[in-house]
């Protein structure tokens, strides 16, 4: 079964320029789409489109076959800032999902504790997310966004903030503990290679107005090597891309 | 520790000592001037009249911290109420808005009197004029904070399904109590002299009955003595505004301590 289906979808903000225009992608379950293109190209826009913020002018988004075009609260979403509330300690911030949804205060504490380890900012728990650092913080906006539930995650820019080695880090931790979640993601990136390396598949989206224009399946097994992002391979992707987004 | 020692010194030293310098020009003046007494009491003679009066006069600042705190509690929930209703309904926001920063322009003294011959000398137009003078820098401050929200945070919140209410109690609420607190810090100060001088204006108890008393007998020695105390008083409850504030926003501490690096 398809985790997400998006048909048809077009979308403008003033009714007459759109934005995207007869955009339709499939995310299968457990798959990890990252979607690729330039700034401003609406790639930000498709996310709040599905995640229910922008209503499509045309088109519908489908989760798991239900429809739900323009409404929000059904899928995990995480912003570009990590938007951890500075007046929250960490794990209340993590367990807003669970306390909107209704759940005690303490309950929704304990569940996400569990996870504070798996997620590397055991410890951070009282703590305020200003004392944290940009990967820390990044961390448990991650985990936030997974205490959601949905079955469906997307992902806009989380590592762009940070600096070359945290960001290798991440990717590195990324690969090792989300993928074991299996969750079905959406990525947005404009780095071609955290695009290569962590995507299952990768959509580019190009255009004025903008739709998918090309799909490149990465074939590399997951859980990948270590080493992936120096193979010869890798550096085929690489090209592939680039030409084509040339 | 030694260093935060160090700090408050450095902070605390150069105002103390120019009090002392001040306190000093004034005993001399009185000592050696030729001021006479009922015009420049002198340092001595202040302490003197607390030591026979602070018995009367703590029995009217009694009367004047209820009317103060009664105004200030019903200007704050009018002020919260106001800022409220002002964010959701925007129409209700451009109709008011304006009109209560031009009332701000009406001098609180001038509305006393009437307010006196409309209410009486009872407690209440006391409290009502506290209430005005109250809850216009609470309604202000909490309407800027709800509106300073960050979209993307409120964007955020409704993709988890949040609630209107309930992105204004985990969002909005917090994040306006810091320019609430700073408001809240000027709106009790104000409150206490708005009290005092509605108390000019008419009224048996009070400190500032006690001042108009003592004014009208031209004991220069207990003015001073009860404009000390009103000063005092002041400074207690902006204190006291600081100890809650800190309770209430833990997370501004540290907060501060980082931009600070």
């Amino acid at each position: 079964m398809h985790a997400l289906d998006i048909q048809n979808v077009s979308f403008s903000y003033d009714g007459k320029t759109n934005i995207l225009e007869n955009l339709n992608l499939t995310l299968h379950e457990g798959e990890l789409i990252c979607l690729l293109g330039v700034s401003g190209g609406g790639k930000t826009t498709l996310f709040n489109v599905i995640a229910g913020l922008n209503r499509p002018q045309t088109g519908k988004v489908l989760l798991g076959g239900e429809d739900i075009t323009g409404q929000s609260g059904k899928i995990s979403y995480m912003l570009q800032k990590d938007m951890l509330l500075p007046f929250r300690t960490v794990e209340d911030n993590v367990a807003l999902p669970l306390i909107i949804k209704g759940m005690k205060k303490k309950l929704a504490r304990q569940k996400v504790g569990g996870h504070f380890k798996a997620f590397g900012i055991d410890g951070t728990q009282k703590r305020y997310p200003a004392e944290l650092s940009g990967g820390m913080r990044q961390r448990a906006a991650l985990l936030r966004t997974y205490m959601f539930g949905g079955s469906v995650a997307l992902l806009d820019e989380p590592f762009s903030a940070l600096d070359t080695l945290t960001k290798s880090e991440m990717h590195r931790w990324y690969l090792d503990v989300m993928d074991e979640i299996k969750l079905s993601t959406i990525f947005i990136t404009h780095d071609v290679d955290e695009a290569i390396l962590l995507s299952d598949r990768i959509c580019l989206l190009r255009g004025r107005p903008g739709s998918i224009t090309d799909e490149i399946v990465i074939t590399e097994p997951k859980p990948r090597r270590r080493d992936f992002n120096l193979t010869e391979e890798f550096l085929q992707y690489k090209k592939q891309i680039i030409s084509k987004l040339q | 520790m030694k260093e935060k020692l160090r700090s408050t010194i450095n902070k605390v030293l150069p105002p103390l000592a120019a009090l002392l310098l001040i306190f000093l020009a004034w005993y001399c003046i009185c000592a050696f001037g030729s001021v006479p007494k009922y015009m420049l009491p002198s340092p001595g003679d202040v302490l003197a009249a607390f030591q026979k009066d602070w018995q009367l006069m703590l029995s009217h600042a009694r009367v004047t911290l209820a009317e103060t705190f009664i105004g200030l509690f019903f200007g704050i929930l009018t002020g919260f109420l106001m800022a409220v209703i002002m964010d959701k309904i925007s129409l209700v926001r451009k109709m008011l808005y304006p009109l209560i920063v031009i009332s701000q322009t009406i001098p609180t003294i001038a509305i006393a009197p009437l307010l006196v011959i409309w209410l009486g000398y009872q407690m209440l137009p006391k409290i009502i004029l506290i209430v005005l003078v109250v809850f216009f820098p609470i309604a202000i401050s909490l309407l800027e904070g709800f509106a300073s929200v960050d979209a993307d945070t409120v964007n955020l919140m409704r993709t988890m399904g949040a609630s209107d209410i309930q992105i204004f109690r985990y969002v909005k609420l917090p994040n306006s109590l810091g320019q609430f607190f700073s408001s809240l810090k000027i709106s009790v100060s104000y409150a206490v002299v708005s009290a005092v001088v509605s108390e000019w204006i008419g009224g048996t108890e009070g400190l500032g009955c006690y001042m108009t008393r003592v004014r009208k007998s031209f004991s220069s020695d207990k003015m001073f003595a009860v404009i000390i105390l009103i000063s005092v008083l002041s400074l207690l409850l902006i204190w006291l505004t600081h100890i809650i504030q800190h309770a209430c926003m833990p997370w501004d501490k540290i907060n501060q301590k980082r931009r600070n690096q």
